[in-house]
Order: structure tokens, then C-alpha cells, then sequence
């Protein structure tokens, strides 16, 4: 993308001026030295790859064994900072789950014209069978896993929502893990806000929204698709944090009202299930009849109120790319709020005053379809030749329908060890937000960087690699 | 009419099988054209969930059976008052948008030979007429297609039903749903029982049709196979986006067994028995 952008904001560095929240960071970089630095950065790989953390950010597939780069250098965010994300990432996380309860229930929004039913019903993941369907507390999406963009001092974008099973929340656990074990002293140097009351806070959580038929303590599990799962790490690892079993469907059955786990001591009645697991395969009664990594029967005991599942089937309805556009609506429409994140502003070649703005400025814009993914049939404008956009300008002519348009997106920076020191490299953030009883977030997130110099790209199949993210205590 | 029911499915395995876990759809709900004067399903052995209503208006159960068993028999067994509501499907209590019935599935996905038929049905009938444009359609399925048993397979799609011109209803109703769905009308697979086809044949086999939205009207029933629209003949069970989606029986069993599966269906007129 766009390797000039010289306006891009740096988060350490204001001129020559060092910010207040990089202040102690830039000096105990500067007085490390650097035979100490090489000797901590293989210490990290050893850590790394001695808890055997591998991962892949949803959908983004990649080879799952693959170690993702560790950088020692942390992202900050002053508490003011991130009082404001908080806030927005909450808003945003609610609304999202008002609009799923909203599209399964009686549709208010599509009734109230503004998001057109065919963005609903014919979206893939809508499922029929939710239709109807009361989850408990009415909580679709338990896990929101928000991706934030920084292009200002006070300028956040949301780029993406995951409303199903978002990934990455042990890399921000032990990425925090280990620049404790590493370096002691900083984290007593700083006031830095912990983030190691998530594991509680999902298990509370996720307690929270047991069905109604369970009395007493319930219990929860997480279901994996098993061992040879990209992911299979974290839900071994989130398990194990919340003292919980980690499960395979051929570990559950469903006999009467309920779902049972077998265990050496016999069946166990199981009263929430947290799922790694896409909904096509949960169920073979109910969608994909060949899928062998399910529970038979588990659907009807779920939809006649016998157990909770997280998140709830069909979520996936809210974070589709079309449906993104109109997040800010859903905000004003359900909680008669003011979006405190705000969208990356999207044009939809659909309409006619944007697809004329779009043509206008084909040379300064992202063009991508609607259905598009992996950078698929899209237009970076800054970085394509004449005849490159004039050939983009008739396909967009000739389906105006199929295509949006974003502005090329200045991502800010963080510093980042490289060869020669430190340098900036661009970063997102992801931080996880926990619905059920309250609505709930850790101070921090998982900030992805663009290792590469210039890069925009995060993600970790592209030379992405990750870095501990720090809230400042106030 | 009064229509009597009795449908009993049987499984036999080659070897006991350890458990076997079923998901039934096989309790008709109420609507004006239909009402259940009484209905049980049962299942020697068996241990039941609780039933509850779907989103899409059909009444939902779980059954399993702990092993070891060799045969496993469902019998439903009922009466149902039935009315002739021209097809129209009133006073069915469900909260599904009707677009959702849009989207293809891997069974109904329309060929070009499928696309054609349907453009060529609804050639000049404009929109607004739904009702005409669901007419056209349903003919010239049944025009498509000769009612041939033995020819197709429950895994056939729409696309090689239409090819081999032979099928029974459940081609019949994957054909008119595709085309259907391909001038954007919401089409939907329906399971039921029959007392009699067209001719006055008994119909010994459970049976399907489709139904389509028309605006206006809401959901009326297309019987292509039979070039009809469900009428107090008919005994409406379930719904769903192609056959496998509606199947009034879901299941599957632990074990290595291979099953031998017959269905028995007698529809008789009570009227007609006293």
C-alpha cells in the first residue's frame, strides 16, 4: 500500500519530541544494551516457542505451526486514551448484539428502513433455525473481537467487527506474560493496567448466560474442532486458565433435555458451551450433515433452552462487510447514541452520488467488492499505473453494484526493533470485548505490527507479528 | 375431510448399533387450512427432549435410543381436520422473513436449463402478478418432468432432475424451487402426507411440495408433481430450504451398522371408515 504516506501518526514520536506514554519506553531502550536486546530477543523465542503458542487471526488460514514474530517493544495507551476506546468498543459491542437479537426477533431495523432485509436474509450466515430463538440475556455475540485502526492522536477506526469466535486473545495474555518474566523492572518502573483477569472475567461471563433450566453452579467447557485447528493452542490454553474442560464434539451427547460429558466418573450435564467451531459444523442434525467434529441433536436442546451456546449461531449475521457500513446506524438506532468509534468511511458504488465521488477520485481510493476477500479483485489507487485505473474505472462502470470504495488509510506507528534500533512500523489493535450479565473488557488488546518497513499489512501470513499492549494506570 | 394417519418408519441394522439420535419433525402445527384433532409420535424405548416450536413454525423433538438395538420402529399415528384453502397457507404461526427462502442450497442450485425454464415461464407476466408468475411456473415444471419413480435418488439435484425429464416430487419441487428462487420469488421445500394423488391413487409415501411467497398472499403450496395446489387433501408437516433441510427425520446413529429403512404411510378418510 501506500509506503509514502508521510503523514502517518507516530505514536512515540511528536517532531524530536518524545510523548508522554513512550517517555520511559524510549529511555529503557536507549540504555539497553544491544548485546542484552539480541540476548532477551531469543530469550522471548524460547518462551514462545517452548508454551507452543501458535495461532491464525480468523479466516486468515496461513501454516498454523508457524511461530508469529515477537516484538519487544510495547504499545502504549494513556489511560484518557483508552477511557475513550473503552467506552466505544462497549457501545459498539452492545449494539452489534442488539442488531443480532433485533434480526432473529421481529426486525425492527429492516421494518424502520434503514438496513435493507436482503443484507440480512440472504447473508450466508443467517441462519433460519435461530429465527425465534431467545438466547439467555438475550447475548448473541459473548466475545467481541473489535479491529482498530489509529490515524491521529484522538483518531480511531474501526475496520472490521468478529462477532463469532475471534481469536488471538492468548497472544495478548502471554505476549504480557513474558515481557513480565522478561523485564521485571519495567513493570515496576510503570503503572501499567493488568490484563491477566480475563480468564475470570470469560469464565464469569460466560457463567452469567447459563439457560434458565441449570440450577447451581454450571458448567461450562470450551468445544475445539481438536488438535489439528489452527487455534487449538488458545482453547487448550483458555481451558486450562479457566479451570474448565476442554472438549471434542464425540465428548458431549445429547440424551433428553440436556447435553451430557462423559467422563470417568459418568455423564456430566453441560450448561454453557463455549465453541471454537463454525456453525455449519456444531450440529449434523441441523446444518452440515457430514460434519464429524459436532454434537448430534446439540441445536434442539439449545433452541428448547437445555444449554447456551457461545456465541450464539447465526451471530456471524452482524459482521459481514456489508453489514459494517451500517454499524453507526445500528448505534443511533438502538441505543439513541452518538457512535463514539467511527467507521472507516465507505463509499457504496450502489449509490449514485458515491459512485460519482468514487470515479472522481479512483486515484486516492481503496476499491474492493462487495464479496471480495484477500485482497481479491480490489484497486489500491495510490499505488496503480494510469491504465491500471482507467481499466478498474469500466468494471466499476459496468457493475456499479459490486464494488465500495475506502480512502487509503495512513495507519499510525509504533516503534519497533529492527537491525539498526528501533524504527516505525505500522500497527493495529484488537482488544476483546465480554458480553453477558455486564459488558466487560480488559485494559488492552492484541496490537498486531507490520514488520515490514512501509508495510500496512498486519496480518500475521504477510509478515504481521504481534507486541505487548499496555494501558497506563491512571 | 377428516384424514387419519398412520406413518411408521422402520430401521432394522445388519449389527446392534450402540445409540441412535434423531431429530423429528413429524407433528403437523395448526393453520386455517388444517387443524390436529390428535397426534402421537412414539418410539419403543426411546428417550425424548423436549419438543418446541421453531422460528419456521414446525414442531421440533429430539429422540434417542441407547443401544445395543437392532430395530428401531417410529410410529406416527393421528387425525387432522383439513380444509381446501386453494393452497393458501393462512393462520401458520411463524416468524421467518420470506426472503430468507431467496438463497440457493447445493441441491437447488439453477443451471442454465433451469434459469431458461423459469424466464421463459414468467415471460410477459409482470411482477405484481406472483400469483400468475407461481402458476406458470409449477406448469411448466410439471411439463419438464414425468412422474417416474425408481429414476432419481434423494441426493439428485434440481439441475439433473430437469436433464433426465423423469422424477418424482421431491425433484419436482427442488426444480420448482430453483426457478423459483431465480426470479426472486421465496420458495420453500414442504414435507406432508397425501390421501390421494391426482388420479385418486392412494399415495403410500410420505410427499412434497413447494411453497412459494407471493406478495399479497403470503405462502401458497405448488404441487408441481401432481399440477395442483394443496387442497383438504393434503397434511402439512414441515419446511425447510431443500429436501434435507425439511426432512421430517434427521438422524444418526453410533456404530458401524448399515440400516434397512422401510416407511409405511396409510392416509384414510375417516368419513369414509365409519
Amino acid at each position: 500500500m501506500n509506503n509514502a504516506a508521510p503523514n502517518y501518526f507516530n505514536e512515540m514520536l511528536h517532531g524530536a519530541e518524545v510523548r508522554q506514554a513512550y517517555q520511559s519506553l524510549e529511555r529503557w531502550h536507549r540504555d539497553m544494551p544491544d548485546d542484552l536486546r539480541s540476548l532477551k530477543q531469543s530469550e522471548a523465542e524460547a518462551l514462545f516457542r517452548r508454551v507452543g503458542i501458535t495461532f491464525a487471526v480468523y479466516g486468515e488460514g496461513g501454516d498454523p505451526e508457524r511461530l508469529i514474530p515477537f516484538d519487544m517493544f510495547p504499545r502504549v495507551f494513556t489511560a484518557a486514551e483508552w477511557r475513550k476506546l473503552e467506552k466505544g468498543i462497549r457501545q459498539r459491542a452492545m449494539a452489534l448484539n442488539a442488531f443480532i437479537a433485533d434480526v432473529y426477533d421481529r426486525g425492527e431495523i429492516i421494518r424502520a428502513g434503514i438496513i435493507p432485509e436482503h443484507l440480512v436474509t440472504r447473508n450466508d450466515a443467517y441462519e433460519i433455525a435461530m429465527v425465534g430463538i431467545r438466547p439467555p440475556r438475550n447475548v448473541w455475540s459473548h466475545i467481541v473481537g473489535i479491529d482498530l485502526v489509529r490515524t491521529g492522536p484522538d483518531q480511531f477506526y474501526v475496520l472490521e467487527d468478529n462477532c463469532r469466535t475471534p481469536s488471538g486473545v492468548s497472544y495478548m495474555l502471554q505476549n504480557r506474560e513474558i515481557m513480565m518474566r522478561m523485564f521485571p523492572q519495567l513493570f515496576h518502573e510503570n503503572r501499567i493496567a493488568p490484563v491477566d483477569g480475563y480468564a475470570d472475567l470469560l469464565k464469569k461471563t460466560l457463567a452469567s448466560v447459563a439457560p434458565q433450566k441449570c440450577s447451581g453452579d454450571p458448567t461450562v467447557v470450551i468445544l475445539t474442532p481438536g488438535q489439528f485447528n489452527s487455534a487449538y493452542y488458545e482453547h487448550s490454553f483458555l481451558a486450562d486458565l479457566m479451570g474448565v474442560e476442554l472438549v471434542e464434539g464425540q465428548d458431549l451427547f445429547v440424551e433428553g433435555d440436556f447435553v451430557w460429558m462423559r467422563t470417568t466418573e459418568g455423564p456430566r450435564k453441560v450448561d454453557v458451551i463455549y465453541r471454537r467451531l463454525d456453525d455449519a459444523f456444531i450440529d449434523p442434525l441441523c446444518f452440515r450433515p457430514d460434519s464429524m467434529l459436532g454434537v448430534p441433536g446439540l441445536m434442539n436442546v439449545y433452541r428448547s433452552g437445555g444449554v447456551s451456546i457461545c456465541s450464539a449461531p447465526g451471530a456471524g449475521v452482524a459482521d459481514d462487510k456489508a453489514i459494517y457500513t451500517y454499524v453507526p446506524e445500528m448505534i443511533r438506532f438502538y441505543l439513541g447514541e452518538a457512535p463514539i468509534l467511527e467507521n472507516v468511511p465507505t463509499w457504496q458504488c450502489a449509490k449514485k452520488d458515491d459512485l460519482k465521488y468514487v470515479l472522481e477520485n479512483l486515484g486516492e481510493l481503496v476499491v474492493k467488492e462487495v464479496h471480495g476477500s484477500g485482497g481479491y479483485g480490489m484497486l489500491v489507487g495510490p499505488k496503480s499505473t494510469k491504465s491500471q485505473i482507467e481499466a478498474f474505472r469500466s468494471k466499476i462502470e459496468e457493475k456499479p453494484w459490486n464494488y465500495i470504495a475506502q480512502p487509503t488509510l495512513a495507519l499510525s506507528s509504533c516503534p519497533t526493533f529492527v537491525d539498526e534500533g528501533i524504527a516505525p512500523r505500522h500497527v493495529d489493535l484488537r482488544p476483546y470485548c465480554l458480553v453477558g450479565e455486564k459488558v466487560e473488557l480488559v485494559p488492552g488488546g492484541l496490537t498486531r505490527v507490520a514488520l515490514t518497513e512501509g508495510s500496512l499489512v498486519v496480518n500475521s501470513s504477510q509478515g504481521g507479528g504481534v507486541k505487548d499492549t499496555w494501558v497506563l494506570a491512571e | 375431510m377428516k384424514l387419519h394417519i398412520r406413518h411408521v418408519t422402520h430401521y432394522k441394522f445388519d449389527t446392534p448399533v450402540k445409540r441412535l439420535i434423531q431429530s423429528h419433525r413429524l407433528t403437523p402445527a395448526d393453520h386455517e387450512g388444517q387443524k390436529v384433532l390428535e397426534w402421537s409420535v412414539s418410539c419403543e424405548g426411546a428417550i425424548r427432549g423436549s419438543s418446541f416450536l421453531s422460528g419456521a413454525g414446525d414442531y421440533t423433538e429430539t429422540v434417542c435410543v441407547q443401544g445395543p438395538a437392532e430395530d428401531i420402529e417410529i410410529v406416527v399415528e393421528g387425525t387432522v381436520e383439513t380444509q381446501d384453502c386453494a393452497g393458501v397457507l393462512r393462520g401458520h404461526r411463524e416468524k421467518v422473513l420470506p426472503s430468507a427462502y431467496l438463497r440457493p442450497t447445493q441441491q437447488t442450485q439453477p443451471d442454465a436449463a433451469i434459469r431458461s425454464l423459469a424466464e421463459t415461464a414468467v415471460e410477459g407476466l409482470d411482477v405484481s402478478a406472483g400469483l400468475d408468475r407461481a402458476h406458470a411456473l409449477a406448469a411448466a415444471v410439471n411439463d419438464a418432468i414425468a412422474y417416474v419413480s425408481g429414476e432419481t435418488e434423494p441426493a439428485t439435484t434440481a439441475a439433473e432432475a430437469l436433464a433426465g425429464g423423469k422424477g418424482v416430487c421431491q425433484d419436482h419441487t427442488h426444480v420448482l424451487m430453483s426457478a423459483a428462487r431465480w426470479v426472486d420469488m421465496p420458495a420453500r421445500y414442504v414435507t406432508g402426507y397425501l390421501y390421494s394423488d391426482a388420479n385418486g391413487q392412494a399415495h403410500g409415501e410420505s410427499h412434497a411440495w413447494a411453497e412459494l411467497y407471493v406478495d399479497g398472499l403470503g405462502w401458497v403450496g405448488f404441487d408441481a408433481a401432481n399440477r395442483c395446489c394443496p387442497n383438504d387433501l393434503y397434511v402439512r408437516l414441515g419446511s425447510g430450504l431443500d429436501a434435507q433441510d425439511a426432512a421430517p427425520i434427521r438422524g444418526l446413529i453410533e456404530g458401524q451398522a448399515t440400516e434397512d429403512l422401510t416407511a409405511k404411510v396409510v392416509v384414510t378418510d375417516v368419513a369414509q371408515q365409519q
